[in-house]
């Protein structure tokens, strides 16, 4: 059956989007751009970054884009002085949350919170960094799980749901407490369930999730072994 | 026409931000028509002047040393750059930063010393709980981020202020 076709403004610009579809989806079929840290094509988006704020018109606050779904006559505005200040602010909570040292990370240089960062000329946090005190699990044969540089996203927790069927991940605590854990908090090393397959380590952002045996600048993720999986298989969310 | 006072200080960082303004090549001799270099690793002078009009700064802020030295700066200087990640946000150096000083100065030169077992105590400065970026003890007028920042980031910078504009960045700047 045809899905029920929907009228909305991106940016003033009159679109047709298909009912269910997200503001980031309808954004997106349309070439219209929308900054995003934590979706990724194919999995259940969570609005866990809030990098994809947008404006509606006629309602004050903010939504993301990658959870909002569309209504008929909604105006979205994706850009404007407020959203980039928005925006910029919640990259540099992620900054100042864990200990982001970009210089001596395997991912520097291909680290989609550092080009994001850049993106929205980020060249300054205006919040005190916390630097905690955070493990870095080396206890898998292949890959090393380093909390300092996660932003729990979430997308390894829903890669490795929903695309491998395996889930390892999840994520432990509240708020500042917050941690990716395998199984049952167990070290990553000795979780049955794991596969191997490596999906979560090519979908992670930023060198949270990383292979073994790469030093500072080298990991470079591959994106698109997940990205492509996900239309093989027409995964529909 | 009046030289710019331009003064460079080297805190908690590795030089490398300072190696990064002297990889300017030939652009170092035209800018040297324009601005005096009147303090800095680069220069003799001993005491930092009165009335500087740009300093650039690389390093966290890390000992007692570092603290009093921003504080004297920021009173001399008319504008305050932070330049490179460790000013900016602390980089390598706040890497200590969960680990309780006394017990850091233990490993270092008393568990990973084979000889002089010793914590040096003498004519260096004491250190602060943590490695912090600039902006968190004195007021930073622009930001330069990067480890090392380019050579061509920092002469754009640097001419943006000698011609009296606003610094905009003429290639995106990104941490590390």
């Amino acid at each position: 059956m045809a899905q029920k076709k929907l009228s909305i403004r991106i940016d003033g610009q009159l679109i047709s989007a298909e009912e269910g579809q997200t503001i980031l989806q309808a954004a997106k079929a349309n070439g219209k751009y929308i900054p995003t840290l934590c979706a990724l094509d194919g999995l259940t988006p969570v609005g866990a970054c809030r990098v994809c704020l947008v404006e509606v018109s006629g309602v004050d606050r903010l939504f993301p884009a990658c959870t909002t779904p569309i209504q008929e006559g909604m105006s979205v505005t994706t850009n404007s002085p407020r959203l980039t200040r928005y925006r910029r602010m919640s990259v540099e909570l992620l900054l100042v949350e864990r200990n982001h040292t970009c210089a001596v990370c395997v991912s520097n240089g291909h680290c989609e919170l550092q080009s994001m960062a850049t993106a929205l000329g980020v060249n300054t946090v205006g919040f005190a960094y916390n630097y905690p005190k955070l493990s870095v699990d080396m206890s898998h044969p292949r890959f090393v799980l380093d909390h300092n540089r996660c932003i729990l996203c979430t997308r390894c927790v829903r890669v490795c749901a929903e695309l491998e069927g395996a889930h390892v991940w999840d994520v432990t605590s509240r708020g500042i407490h917050a941690r990716i854990v395998s199984e049952l908090n167990e070290k990553w090393g000795q979780a049955t369930s794991c596969t191997n397959c490596g999906k979560c380590v090519q979908a992670c952002p930023t060198g949270a999730l990383a292979e073994k045996g790469w030093a500072v600048e080298e990991m470079v993720k591959k994106i698109g072994t997940v990205t492509s999986l996900v239309h093989r298989r027409g995964v529909q969310v | 026409m009046k030289k710019v006072k331009v003064a460079t200080a080297w805190l908690d960082g590795c030089s490398g931000c300072h190696m990064s303004l002297l990889d300017m090549d030939a652009a170092i001799i035209s800018l040297g028509r324009k601005i005096d270099i009147v303090y800095g690793p680069l220069v003799d002078a001993q005491e930092f002047p009165e009335d500087v009009d740009v300093t650039l700064v690389e390093g966290a802020i890390s000992s007692q040393d570092d603290l009093s030295r921003i504080q004297k700066m920021r009173q001399r200087t008319k504008i305050l750059i932070s330049l490179g990640d460790c000013a900016v946000n602390g980089n390598v150096p706040a890497m200590r930063n969960s680990i309780p000083v006394s017990k850091l100065l233990q490993r270092v030169y008393v568990d990973g010393s084979e000889e002089r077992k010793l914590i040096p105590t003498d004519r260096v400065p004491a250190l602060l709980k943590q490695a912090r970026p600039l902006r968190e003890f004195v007021k930073v007028d622009f930001w330069l981020p990067g480890c090392p920042p380019p050579a061509k980031a920092i002469l754009g910078l640097i001419t943006d202020l000698l011609e009296g504009r606003k610094p905009e960045p003429t290639q995106p700047v990104k941490f590390g």
